[in-house]
């Protein structure tokens, strides 16, 4: 029963991250109708300007993520402007492979920059390790929820309140009459990609203290496809909920079913692909998305 | 199609045959000369590149009629390429079927595993297929990995050379003959099924596929058969790789060729065989040269050799793929009608 429970909290902390990264993800999502594959890129390249900036400059921690927050801001103005903005009104396909090519490019930038090496900041992050009863709640565990809840409300507050969150509402509904209202539906696309990239980048920090970094890390973008899918894909509230599932399922799963396996397991990387199957048969628009209809 | 001055069509299947002037059947069979006497004078290095876009073309070309003509957009190439290759390489491995059987074998398998994960298809599209074809390709590498007595698992499996009633292939310019045969069939028989009953439904089903349905085009079915035909495409080029390197191992079949197959049709021009073809031939060259590249390259910046290779064919392969996307969306094939037209009308071409 502890080892159960060990596994739900800790699969709960790891749900959070997902969560975060995959509200990066819808938040493109719905205002400007791009799906962004490189998603799980920011995530890696976030960890990285962790590690360059809790290590390397011996920055303290509220430094060094308010320096990785303004890199991801310029990240994200950049990429929205120079990748993104040519290709508006293109087919969905376009649209993929141009977030596909752009994980590529970081991919290569994190190979240069970083070499590509395995770096980990063990402890540079502040450890609390709670205990209750038999159970020890990770450190990792608590900064992710902590760290999610803080997010998750923050945008919460930019979307009812600050007139450029009810900007990006409307552009979600309906483009082209936000446009004869007089807002700037390009401003909306670069904040929004704004958002997705400090998001990530902090989910990556986060990550990045449990873990340790490597280009590898950028595959966690998988699991919050997973996450979107199941929540619904324009979802907020969905993919928080979704990630908690998927974080918790994938972490029971692997502990009481790796040792049954052949090979070892290695089931926690594949069972986001399995989740993503199974939704998309049963369940294409996941528990709380839109179920658009559609016409010749 | 536009034809040169004078020459005019007297039937219907005058109108309809690929090869439509006296000089296109002359280029064509000059290229065939040329290319099956490759091996005479080549070297080893030339063979390999070539017989390495050989396959490509093979395992694009299925592609093509799945996302090119079909709309279905697949992401999981190179997985459904590994299970050609597996199947081919425990076939003649471990059954000791001869390479003969192994080839089609390889083909049907890939195709049945396609069509399993094409199922969702009917439902989804756009996003939601790109993602299942994802799934796809990291589902089919990881239960290769699990089935170690089957696969080998990490280790690999070792294969036989194939072996043609009775003659072994051994060298590099006989596999490069076997390798463009099937590459030229595979060619005649996609440029040509786009133009039957089955292509043209296809074509319907990619412009709208709600339309198609209502005109009495059976959606399921045809969009199984393009999945099924697309990864038979890719099971032969799987088993040919598999084949060429006498071993099998997932290594060979990463995601990251699964995107750049589909940057190869973008790149070339989606929806057109010889737009494939293109694609294939300027991506893998460009590859190549990356390659070579490579020292070069850790010699100009000494500070970074040891990733400097690595990383920067990274950043190429998406820059180019964005490049072609921003300025070029309709791909080299498109550039290449409009050289064409150009020359047709010069002097009086604008």
């Amino acid at each position: 029963m502890t080892f159960f429970l060990q596994l739900v909290i800790t699969g709960f902390g790891l749900g959070m991250v997902y969560a975060l990264i995959a509200i990066g993800f819808v938040i493109i999502l719905k205002c400007s109708k791009a799906f962004n594959i490189a998603q799980g890129q920011f995530v890696m390249i976030g960890g990285y300007l962790g590690y360059t900036f809790l290590v390397s400059f011996h920055l303290p921690v509220w430094a060094a993520i308010l320096a990785a927050i303004a890199v991801a801001t310029l990240m994200g103005m950049l990429i929205e402007r120079l990748m993104l903005r040519p290709l508006v009104g293109q087919s969905v396909l376009a649209i993929i492979m141009m977030t596909i090519a752009l994980g590529t490019i970081l991919d290569g930038i994190a190979t240069l920059v970083w070499g590509g090496e395995y770096k980990a900041y063990h402890g540079a992050l502040p450890t609390i390790t709670l205990k209750v009863g038999d159970l020890s709640i990770p450190p990792e565990t608590l900064i992710g929820i902590i760290v999610s809840i803080i997010v998750v409300v923050a945008l919460m507050m930019l979307f009812r309140y600050a007139k450029i969150g009810l900007a990006m509402r409307a552009t979600a509904e309906d483009e082209k009459v936000v446009q004869s209202a007089g807002i700037k539906v390009t401003t909306v696309y670069t904040i929004s990609w704004i958002i997705a990239c400090v998001v990530g980048v902090v989910s990556g920090i986060i990550l990045g203290g449990v873990s340790g970094v490597m280009v590898s890390m950028s595959e966690v973008g998988m699991k919050a496809f997973a996450v979107v899918l199941l929540g619904g894909i324009d979802s907020i509230g969905g993919a928080i909920f979704a990630g908690i599932i998927i974080g918790i399922l994938e972490n029971v799963a692997a502990g009481y079913l790796d040792p049954l396996l052949p090979s070892g397991g290695g089931l926690a990387n594949v069972f986001p692909f399995i989740v993503i199957i199974i939704v998309l048969i049963f369940k294409p628009h996941g528990l709380f998305g839109l179920r658009r209809i559609e016409r010749i | 199609m536009s034809l040169p001055s004078g020459i005019f069509q007297e039937s219907y299947g005058q109108d309809m045959a690929i090869f439509r002037t006296k000089l296109q059947w002359f280029l064509l069979l000059a290229f065939l000369v040329v290319l099956f006497t490759v091996p005479l004078y080549a070297s080893d290095k030339i063979l390999t590149v070539t017989t390495m876009i050989g396959i490509s073309i093979i395992s694009v070309l299925g592609l093509n009629i799945l996302t090119g003509y079909c709309g279905q957009i697949s992401l999981g190439h190179a997985g459904f390429m590994a299970v050609g290759g597996y199947v081919s390489a425990i076939l003649t491995a471990k059954l000791g079927l001869p390479f003969l059987v192994a080839l089609p074998c390889a083909g049907l398998a890939a195709g049945l595993v396609g069509i399993i994960f094409g199922l969702p298809s009917l439902k989804i599209k756009g996003f939601y297929l790109i993602m299942a074809t994802v799934a796809a390709q990291f589902i089919v590498i990881w239960l290769i990995l699990q089935f170690r007595d089957v696969t080998g698992g990490t280790d690999g499996i070792s294969v036989p050379r194939p072996d043609l009633f009775g003659y072994v292939i051994q060298t590099k310019g006989a596999y490069f003959l076997l390798v463009m045969i099937i590459a030229c069939l595979g060619t005649f028989f996609a440029k040509n099924i786009v133009r039957t009953r089955v292509g043209r439904a296809f074509i319907a089903i990619r412009d709208n596929d709600l339309a198609a349905e209502v005109m009495g085009v059976n959606l399921l079915s045809y969009k199984l058969l393009a999945f099924f035909i697309g990864c038979v495409y890719a099971g032969v080029a799987g088993s040919l790789l598999v084949n060429y390197f006498a071993f099998a191992d997932t290594n060979m079949f990463p995601f990251g060729d699964s995107v750049w197959y589909l940057a190869m049709l973008i790149v070339g021009g989606m929806g057109s065989t010889t737009g494939a073809i293109f694609g294939v031939v300027s991506l893998k060259l460009l590859d190549e040269a990356m390659t070579l590249a490579g020292p070069a390259l850790a010699a100009a910046f000494p500070d970074i050799a040891a990733q400097a290779a690595a990383s920067l064919s990274l950043i190429m392969r998406g820059v180019v793929i964005a490049v072609f996307l921003i300025f070029e969306p309709r791909g080299l094939m498109h550039r290449w009608e409009l050289f064409k037209a150009y020359f047709r009308r010069w002097p009086f071409s604008v």
